[in-house]
């Protein structure tokens, strides 16, 4: 029998009365009575000792509570809400739809506030899967640019008063024959197009125009010659064994690059399989698209129809068709490579271009035809309801509205004063219309001409639906209360026009309980119809049956229209950013601050152009010049950039803005008047321009890199295909050290640890991530997504300058170089000179990328130099900080071989020096209560989302069970559209993470310093030809 | 008693009798300060002044006030803190190393060595605590027991050893300044003419009284802390150097780190003495205490130690080449011909260079080129720190990670002002401390001053 300690007399004994006490919570008598009955309150059961004592706790409070403390006010809830447990977080379907991007969404909220945007996987378009420009929009909702509540002419006005006049004025309008438009940015909603159909006729002359500043108006009308249908077809790449792409950044820009990007990936990742797609990329700019391509050839834009042209030649003759009209291009040989591999893989391959030009498009279109592209891979009967805009109709709204014809403008989402290549034309047309009334929830330039301001809810505040393609639809629903005095514009409309229903929302539900629950068969109530449409967010009727199709262009008019195109001065291509995208997110500081993938350049745009060019051009990177093309004058300052075309430069859209709110303001200069209207429809370019170097002061470009090549460096690891296949260790051959033993791995020489004892315990749990570069595209979301859930500060433009960006998981770009060592050694040059010649990028390098954060090193050079033990190492494997330990000497930092961690030089919450989401009690709104905003003076990095694991390890423990594989997700890996981001834990052997990392393009970062990281890699294999491949 | 050739040069001028010793090195505290005095000490003051606004600028509004960033996260800060740490070795060398040597002519300048020793220890823990992050915790590297939990420090910390080293060092430097000054603060108590000066000088002075015991007792001492300060020379500047030998960094991994620290802080301390103490004869009249004799001697070792170093810097180029490692051997590329080359070469030219001129004796007795190259060894040695520093961090293993460094106005102003922070105590310790440790200074009368010497070759002449 166990040995038995007493504790007392009274358990030795182990008398009744002891028996009968040992069961209550307190053993001893507790005095309540005496102390707070009834006795305690009369007057004589006070004695002298008592006042005493109060006295004496009454003084002491009385002082404590005169000590200033900052008060902060937390308000308890007095009835809780049902669905709301402080603590918990609540998640909504819901779908993301700003006329430009679409994603069908998780919204997670916290005590009734939105703070993260999350892709819904149910959808079957963007399978769960977000862009950078998705995930910082929550931020969007907590901006205080926002237009707060209605005004007319500038004056706050109360809405019942604005609703009948404008309900007055519209009817008199349309009474007298008068002409009305509702001019949107493109709406994805069929209710919303619905309702605005009752509009138009309950007010008879109103139409509804489309005006997107990224137009595809040229497909539509190509797809309207050569097939009969002004459709916007849509692609699955993930059919897809050949692509060539002429202009066309599918994945960062083009139609729907979320979707495109995973499909994309599908054919690019290694694993288990030994084959991928071959990617040819011709285009002016260097792309994020471009940048993931097998084979890259710059062409400037005024050769991108004979670069068409001359493709549709080649294969032609390969499909023994005639030919168009004979081109020469200086590219033959990679057109004829990409001819020779897409006729090769016909059936399987696409041809995409980006350009927004009819002639252009219906050669694509021949070819995509000659290729069997529209029996796989493209679309035509399943179309994309994204970029609806008609090009002419809104340039014969402009010319209605410069006539005096129109009577009354209806704005909602659309900016064309900002967008539309002649801004003041678009001014002196919209001062024409009588009456102009701005629905769009924030200022921008077209809404700042609006007399009437009505502004709508936050897309994070309302009902709506979608169908982005057909057939597929999704529902927003609202996820916080309104935050100001909004109201949506689909509600504007209903009382405007006098419609007869309730609201939008009755509207919607009601349509969603007759039209789509007719659409399916599975679900036999409407109401449980909706309620589970609502849930899901997202509802499909299935795919329709294709068919066959029958090219009828005209190849050889449109070949010869693009054959005349001629330009001998410089030319001008606009391009979107992966994070400002048109610019109608621009007052955004998160997606100001996104490097842009390519340049690495945050707060700017910039004239970019090749080094060749900026050297003949006399030009460094900084100089501002005056760029002219088709009397449209513009300064702005040179960015160098390889791999832009000879004698041709590119700007991106979405900066210059002048009324979009302060973060906005004041950033770049307004690129869309460089796009030219001819044809019918918008071209994103400008030919024939001409530069000057002015003698102003040099401008500041702030990068978050500003050293571009690997110097020789084995950082991000890179084979070809070919080489390969032959061996699966190709391009990641394993790292030795010398020892006096002769060769041994990396990992085998270690100061501390023998190999039978490799250092610290993992009992539990290891987590670690995998990153597969490979199918890493460089988008940035991942860099947004860990912003937003790590309460990531903003820094500024003057911070990312001195090279004090915050941000936890950056992606490093490289460029190749034309020096190597066997180059170095052909020319005699020394390793100075060798080195030296590395640092310069070719003129048009290959380029990689490579997500870096906290590698949670388990030999981790940072926790060992810590004089606190503030950075430590937990027994999951993860690399910890304690911020509030931190004493800021940074020299975890400086032994940091990853340049990883991150230091708060300033504070950057509450500093009007840092005047961004963290500066004002609305904009912390987005804050996540799980993650402590960090003070100043101390470090900071990735802890690979250390709340997330903690909260998946209470779920599973509350379930009584262990964390499945995939339950738990970090921010970075949750948002990567391709997956290249896996988390998980490597002491499951089933999970995604351990079977990864048995692949051998397996690598560990920086291998030869053993510092054991829990992150790693695997190699990247591009698929070029191999006779041109290894060079 | 000790008797020494007549043929060695005499270590005091002038015939100088022992009370003329006691005036001579009283003079400067019993007397008014002198305009050049007032000059200096203005200067200082407002350097120090200067040092105190641009400190309580960047603890007030956070370190972003400097041009530190995410790559370089020492720059100026730690520069600083190991060239001051560096500094201070000279004073302890001659003080403890001199003494245990027997080497007479440390008597003339082992006080204000040891008091350069004192302030720039303070000098240099004062870029400790305002590079911190959170300088209002700077006790927290401290082993402290204290109530936050389980909370200790983390000895595996170089900047933990640094703790204790510095620590340990500046105790045992002012123990062993103080009680060398015990007995002169006695002479000076018992010439003071006023109460005040009486007053203090009594409590400075301990309530020594010159006895045999007394004397007896203070050479025991002496001796005790000599052995305890001797391998302080050697380990303090070991222990900084292990902040960058015990990293990862390249050009900081190195394990010739140690030796060669150490002779570049004897390299630049004895720079600094030189500095010091050219200025300090010149101001205070001592030319028959500090004669060119020892300011030769001191040159002797400046350029051993200068040549020492010189060989640590091409070592590591070797080192870097023999390695085989590439990332080395780009650092030490880097340093010589990357953005920050004129550092390195500054550095080369101020450190390797320069000091051979001392090979010549005529520039080695000059009074002139003495301070002027111990000017440019105070230069190269800060570049030097900065060089390590700096260049190697500014561009390690991964390149996307390269940046630039450039410091403000905050940085460069603490620099400057820590020199007040130096010169202000140094100053006050010229008027008010005896600079030459007199009472010792008089036990090498017999043997090693002018008019011992002229005796001693009297009595061969017959």
């Amino acid at each position: 029998m166990e040995k038995k300690y007493w504790k007392g007399v009274e358990e030795l004994k182990n008398d009744a009365e002891f028996v009968r006490l040992k069961n209550n919570e307190f053993y001893e008598h507790l005095p309540v009575d005496e102390v707070l009955g009834k006795k305690a309150e009369s007057a004589d059961s006070t004695s002298r000792r008592d006042f005493l004592k109060f006295m004496g706790f009454g003084m002491a409070a009385a002082s404590l509570a005169a000590c200033e403390a900052p008060v902060r006010k937390a308000i308890p809830y007095v009835i809780k809400p049902e669905e709301i447990t402080p603590g918990v977080p609540n998640y909504y379907a819901s779908t993301f739809s700003d006329g430009h991007d679409y994603s069908a969404i998780l919204i997670k909220t916290r005590e009734g506030r939105p703070i993260k945007i999350d892709g819904n996987e149910q959808s079957a378009i963007s399978k769960g899967a977000t862009s950078a420009r998705i995930q910082a929009s929550v931020l969007s909702l907590y901006d205080d640019a926002r237009y707060k509540g209605p005004s007319i002419k500038g004056e706050t006005a109360g809405w019942a008063n604005i609703d009948s006049n404008i309900k007055a004025k519209l009817a008199e309008i349309s009474n007298a024959g008068g002409q009305i438009r509702i001019l949107t940015s493109t709406l994805l909603s069929p209710s919303t197009h619905a309702l605005i159909n009752e509009v138009a006729t309950a007010l008879p002359g109103t139409k509804h125009v489309t005006y997107d500043a990224v137009s595809f108006s040229g497909m539509r009308m190509a797809n309207q010659k050569s097939f009969g249908k002004a459709d916007i077809p849509t692609y699955d790449l993930s059919k897809a064994r050949m692509i060539t792409s002429l202009n066309c950044d599918f994945l960062s820009a083009w139609l729907s690059p979320v979707e495109h990007a995973r499909q994309y990936a599908e054919n690019r990742k290694l694993f288990g399989k030994k084959e991928m797609s071959r990617h040819y990329q011709f285009e002016s700019n260097l792309s994020l698209t471009g940048s993931n391509a097998d084979h890259r050839t710059r062409v400037r834009p005024s050769q991108m129809g004979a670069v068409a042209v001359s493709l549709y030649n080649k294969i032609a003759s390969m499909a023994g068709v005639q030919e168009a009209t004979k081109v020469i291009t200086p590219f033959d040989d990679a057109l004829s490579a990409a001819a020779k591999d897409l006729w090769n893989a016909r059936g399987q391959a696409v041809v995409l271009c980006g350009n927004n030009d009819a002639n252009m498009q219906e050669v694509v279109n021949a070819i995509n035809t000659l290729l069997g592209a529209y029996e796989n891979i493209i679309n035509l009967d399943q179309p994309s309801n994204m970029r609806q805009c008609i090009d002419g109709q809104v340039e014969e709204l402009m010319s209605e509205m410069a006539g005096g014809k129109i009577n009354a403008l209806i704005i909602y989402g659309a900016n064309p004063v900002y967008s539309w290549p002649n801004k003041s034309a678009v001014e002196a047309a919209i001062k024409k219309v009588p009456l102009v009334i701005t629905t769009s929830d924030r200022p921008d330039e077209t809404s700042a001409m609006a007399e009437y301001v009505c502004p709508s809810h936050n897309f994070l505040e309302s009902w709506d639906d979608a169908e982005p393609v057909k057939g597929h639809f999704s529902l927003a629903q609202p996820v916080i209360k309104p935050l100001f005095s909004t109201r949506q514009m689909q509600d504007s409309l209903i009382k405007w026009a006098g419609l007869a229903h309730e609201d939008y929302y009755t509207y919607l539900q009601n349509r969603w309980m007759s039209n789509m629950y007719g659409m399916q068969s599975e679900v036999t109530s409407a109401q449980a119809f909706w309620n589970s449409a609502l849930q899901n967010g997202v509802f499909n009727t299935g795919n329709t049956e294709r068919q066959a199709i029958q090219y009828n262009g005209d190849i050889n008019s449109a070949a010869s229209a693009l054959n005349g195109v001629k330009s001998t001065g410089v030319d001008i291509v606009l391009y979107e950013k992966a994070g400002i995208g048109n610019g109608n997110q621009a007052n955004n500081p998160w997606l100001q601050e996104l490097p842009d993938p390519i340049s690495r350049v945050c707060w700017d745009n910039y004239i970019a152009m090749a080094p060749s060019m900026a050297t003949s051009l006399g030009l460094v990177q900084g100089n501002v010049v005056e760029l002219t093309a088709n009397g449209v004058t513009v300064k702005g300052p040179v960015l160098i950039q390889p791999g832009v075309a000879e004698n041709t430069v590119a700007i991106a859209i979405g900066y210059g803005r002048t009324a979009a709110g302060k973060a906005a303001e004041g950033l770049g200069f307004n690129a869309y008047p460089f796009a030219t209207y001819s044809n019918g429809t918008v071209h994103m370019e400008s030919l024939g321009g001409s530069i000057t170097k002015t003698t102003d002061d040099d401008y500041l470009l702030a990068a978050t890199q500003t050293h571009h090549t690997m110097m020789g460096r084995a950082i991000v690891k890179e084979t070809n295909l070919d080489a390969y296949l032959k061996d699966p260790k190709a391009g990641n051959p394993d790292v030795m050290i010398e020892t006096y033993q002769g060769k041994k791995l990396a990992t085998e020489v270690d100061l501390w640890a023998s190999p039978k004892n490799p250092g610290f315990d993992k009992p539990n749990h290891f987590w670690g991530m995998s990153i597969d570069l490979n199918s890493c595209t460089g988008c940035g979301s991942c860099v947004i997504a860990c912003q937003v859930e790590n309460n990531v500060p903003v820094v500024g433009k003057k911070e990312i300058d001195i090279a004090r960006e915050m941000h936890w998981i950056r992606i490093d770009r490289y460029y190749t170089s034309d020096m190597n060592e066997e180059k170095a050694k052909e020319e005699g040059l020394g390793k100075m000179g060798m080195l030296l010649e590395m640092e310069k990028p070719s003129d048009s390098p290959e380029v990689v990328f490579q997500p870096v954060m906290c590698q949670h090193c388990n030999h981790a050079p940072c926790e060992t130099v810590c004089p606190v033990a503030a950075t430590t190492h937990s027994s999951e494997g993860l690399n910890m900080m304690a911020y509030n330990r931190c004493v800021g000497t940074r020299y975890c930092a400086n032994n940091c071989p990853y340049k990883v961690r991150r230091f708060n030089w300033w504070k950057y919450s509450d500093n009007d020096q840092f005047d961004y989401n963290m500066n004002s009690d609305l904009g912390k709104m987005v804050l996540n209560p799980d993650v402590v905003v960090r003070s100043r003076g101390v470090m900071e990095k990735c802890t690979m989302c250390v709340q997330r694991i903690q909260y998946g390890k209470l779920e599973a423990k509350k379930a009584g069970r262990r964390p499945g594989d995939g339950e738990i997700n970090t921010a970075c890996a949750q948002s990567c559209p391709t997956n290249a981001i896996i988390f998980g834990d490597y002491n499951n052997s089933e999970s995604k993470l351990s079977q990864l990392q048995k692949d051998e393009r397996k690598y560990h970062l920086l291998e030869e310093l053993n510092v054991q990281p829990s992150i790693y890699y695997h190699t990247k294999v591009r698929n070029k030809i191999p006779s041109s491949g290894n060079a | 008693m000790h008797y020494e050739s007549e043929l060695r040069e005499p270590l005091i001028l002038g015939d100088k009798t022992y009370h003329q010793i006691t005036e001579d090195i009283c003079r400067p505290i019993e007397g008014k300060a002198n305009k050049w005095w007032w000059i200096a000490f203005t200067i200082a003051s407002a350097a120090l002044l200067w040092w105190i606004i641009s400190v309580s600028y960047t603890v007030g509004t956070g370190l972003g006030v400097w041009g530190l960033n995410k790559t370089v996260g020492w720059a100026w800060d730690i520069t600083n803190f190991v060239w001051w740490v560096g500094i201070g070795h000279a004073g302890t060398l001659i003080s403890a190393i001199l003494l245990l040597f027997r080497q007479k002519w440390r008597l003339s300048i082992n006080r204000s060595a040891e008091a350069m020793t004192i302030f720039a220890v303070i000098c240099a823990a004062s870029f400790i605590v305002s590079h911190m992050g959170r300088p209002w915790v700077a006790y927290w590297p401290l082993p402290l027991p204290n109530q936050f939990g389980s909370l200790w420090v983390n000895f595996n910390s170089p900047l933990v050893w640094d703790v204790f080293a510095i620590s340990t060092y500046f105790s045992v430097s002012l123990v062993f300044w103080y009680s060398g000054l015990i007995p002169d603060f006695a002479a000076v108590r018992d010439r003071a003419k006023t109460k005040a000066s009486k007053f203090w000088y009594t409590i400075l002075s301990f309530g020594w009284t010159g006895t045999a015991k007394n004397w007896q007792r203070f050479e025991e001492l002496s001796l005790v802390l000599a052995g305890l300060s001797t391998p302080l020379v050697l380990s303090v500047h070991s222990v900084v150097s292990m902040d960058f030998a015990t990293s990862v960094i390249p050009g900081w991994h190195t394990t010739i780190f140690p030796p060669y620290f150490v002779a570049g802080a004897i390299f630049s301390g004895f720079a600094m003495v030189q500095t010091l103490l050219i200025i300090t004869r010149k101001v205070l009249n001592m030319e028959d205490y500090i004669t060119i004799y020892h300011i030769d001697m001191m040159n002797r070792i400046i350029l051993l130690t200068g040549s020492i170093v010189g060989v640590a810097y091409l070592t590591e180029f070797f080192i870097a080449w023999y390695s085989g490692v590439e990332y080395e051997q780009y650092a030490f590329i880097n340093r010589a011909t990357g953005p920050y080359w004129w550092a390195y070469w500054s550095m080369m030219t101020c450190n390797v260079i320069t000091p051979q001129l001392f090979w010549s004796s005529k520039l080695r007795t000059s009074v002139f080129a003495t301070f002027i190259i111990s000017i440019f060894v105070n230069i190269g040695m800060w570049f030097e720190r900065f060089v390590i520093i700096v260049t190697s961090l500014h561009r390690d293993y991964v390149p996307s990670s390269w940046a630039m460094y450039h410091p403000t106005w905050v940085e460069v102003g603490i620099f400057i002002g820590s020199l007040g922070l130096f010169f202000v105590p140094f100053l006050l310790f010229t008027r008010f401390f005896p600079v030459i440790a007199m009472s010792e200074l008089k036990t090498i009368v017999k043997s090693s001053s002018s008019q011992a010497k002229k005796k001693g070759a009297d009595n061969h002449g017959h």
